[in-house]
């Protein structure tokens, strides 16, 4: 056993810390497969809301969310508040307060400095590989970490600033590559369903979105839509009658890898 | 090559927004009870917000105020959600947007 590890589990490890991060290396690279042409597709949506190459890098570095990326190129292109832009993005990444709070647990015997470091790098994929990581092994393992954490950053980085340089070269419209930002949106939100509540939210956001857009403005309507939505979404019974939301935002009774989780990470964004 | 620095603020804006929700769980244990309806807001938020944003994105054109698309455009998004809900991947539905909305605007029908 490695000494990183601090127990954080009961119960006999179902692999050796080796055998685990092997398992989670392939997966990183599965991951790190498609993070770097879905960052070219930022980087390319960046150039087209007139983003310099700096602000681009300075975005995916800094932020290091994709889905509140893409929104904040939108939002630019039309218009948009900064506020505005940070309230979505407060909306968009709340879900890592789920995240964190899955994770936490496992990282309660680390150093203050070395959790608030790590937080930074908690995204979707990384909260999905460290996890089944702990999992495997029944504890934490800061180099696990670290591997998934870096399977993600360094793919989305390189790929966004190298579609942002590429980008240039193209005819962006005739191409159809205008429709990669709003189609990649999508997509995403799909990847975040996982039940009648999901798919009611995200209709309810539509709804109030386009007929809001076209009379106030697309941020006004895109603004309201992501705040109306989830109350669509919780006036929508539960399925089956329920069961309790985990710490990851699934339900029953697991340490978080959720099935809503596991969809929205294998969607393909920080 | 534009290489000016003027949004790199808003991305420490955007992180200030983003930061605490990654890093309170883990440094304020405790944080994370919150109500059971306000965890379900905060889940059911990321696919409202995306949701909205592709809305907004390919129904409403860049005018102010802006108009109603009808064009190439939501069906290409309609394609992608479909090949994103069989294959479950990001990329093959971004793929086949592009591919419908490059092949109809050829046609000269986008």
């Amino acid at each position: 056993m490695s000494g990183e590890m601090a127990a954080a589990a009961d119960g006999q490890p179902k692999e050796t810390v080796a055998e685990s991060r092997r398992k989670l290396a392939g997966d990183g690279m599965a991951i790190a497969a498609y993070a770097f042409p879905v960052g070219l597709v930022f980087g390319l949506a960046a150039l087209q809301a007139h983003f310099s190459l700096l602000d681009v890098v300075a975005n995916s570095v800094v932020v290091f969310a994709g889905g509140s990326q893409f929104a904040a190129v939108g939002m630019v292109k039309d218009g948009a508040s900064w506020l505005a832009i940070a309230g979505v993005t407060v909306l968009v990444n709340a879900r890592h307060l789920l995240y964190s709070a899955a994770t936490g647990p496992y990282m309660a015997g680390r150093s203050r400095r070395e959790r608030v470091l790590m937080a930074h790098f908690l995204t979707d994929e990384t909260f999905a590989l460290s996890l089944a990581h702990f999992r495997r092994i029944r504890a934490f393992d800061a180099r696990g970490y670290w591997i998934a954490a870096m399977a993600i950053f360094i793919p989305w980085t390189t790929g966004s600033a190298l579609g942002y340089v590429a980008g240039g070269a193209v005819d962006v419209n005739r191409l159809g590559l205008d429709i990669a930002f709003p189609a990649a949106m999508a997509g995403l939100s799909l990847g975040m369903v996982s039940g009648r509540r999901d798919v009611a939210a995200a209709l309810g956001a539509v709804a109030v979105a386009v007929p809001l857009g076209l009379a106030a403005g697309a941020s006004v309507g895109l603004v309201a839509g992501a705040v109306v939505g989830p109350l669509v979404g919780l006036a929508m019974p539960e399925a089956g009658g329920g069961g309790t939301v985990d710490a990851a935002g699934g339900t029953g009774s697991g340490d978080g890898a959720g099935p809503a989780h596991e969809r929205a990470s294998e969607a393909g964004l920080p | 090559m534009n290489l000016s620095l003027g949004l790199v603020p808003l991305a420490f804006l955007m992180w200030l927004a983003t930061y605490p929700s990654r890093a309170l769980p883990m440094l304020a244990p405790g944080i994370e009870r919150l109500p059971p309806r306000a965890v379900a807001y905060l889940r059911l938020s990321g696919p409202s917000a995306l949701a909205a944003l592709a809305a907004v994105n390919c129904l409403l054109t860049s005018d102010k105020p802006p108009r109603l698309l009808l064009g190439i455009e939501p069906i290409a998004v309609a394609v992608c959600v479909v090949v994103v809900w069989r294959t479950r991947r990001l990329l093959p539905g971004v793929v086949a947007a592009v591919a419908v909305v490059a092949v109809a605007r050829a046609l000269g029908i986008g």
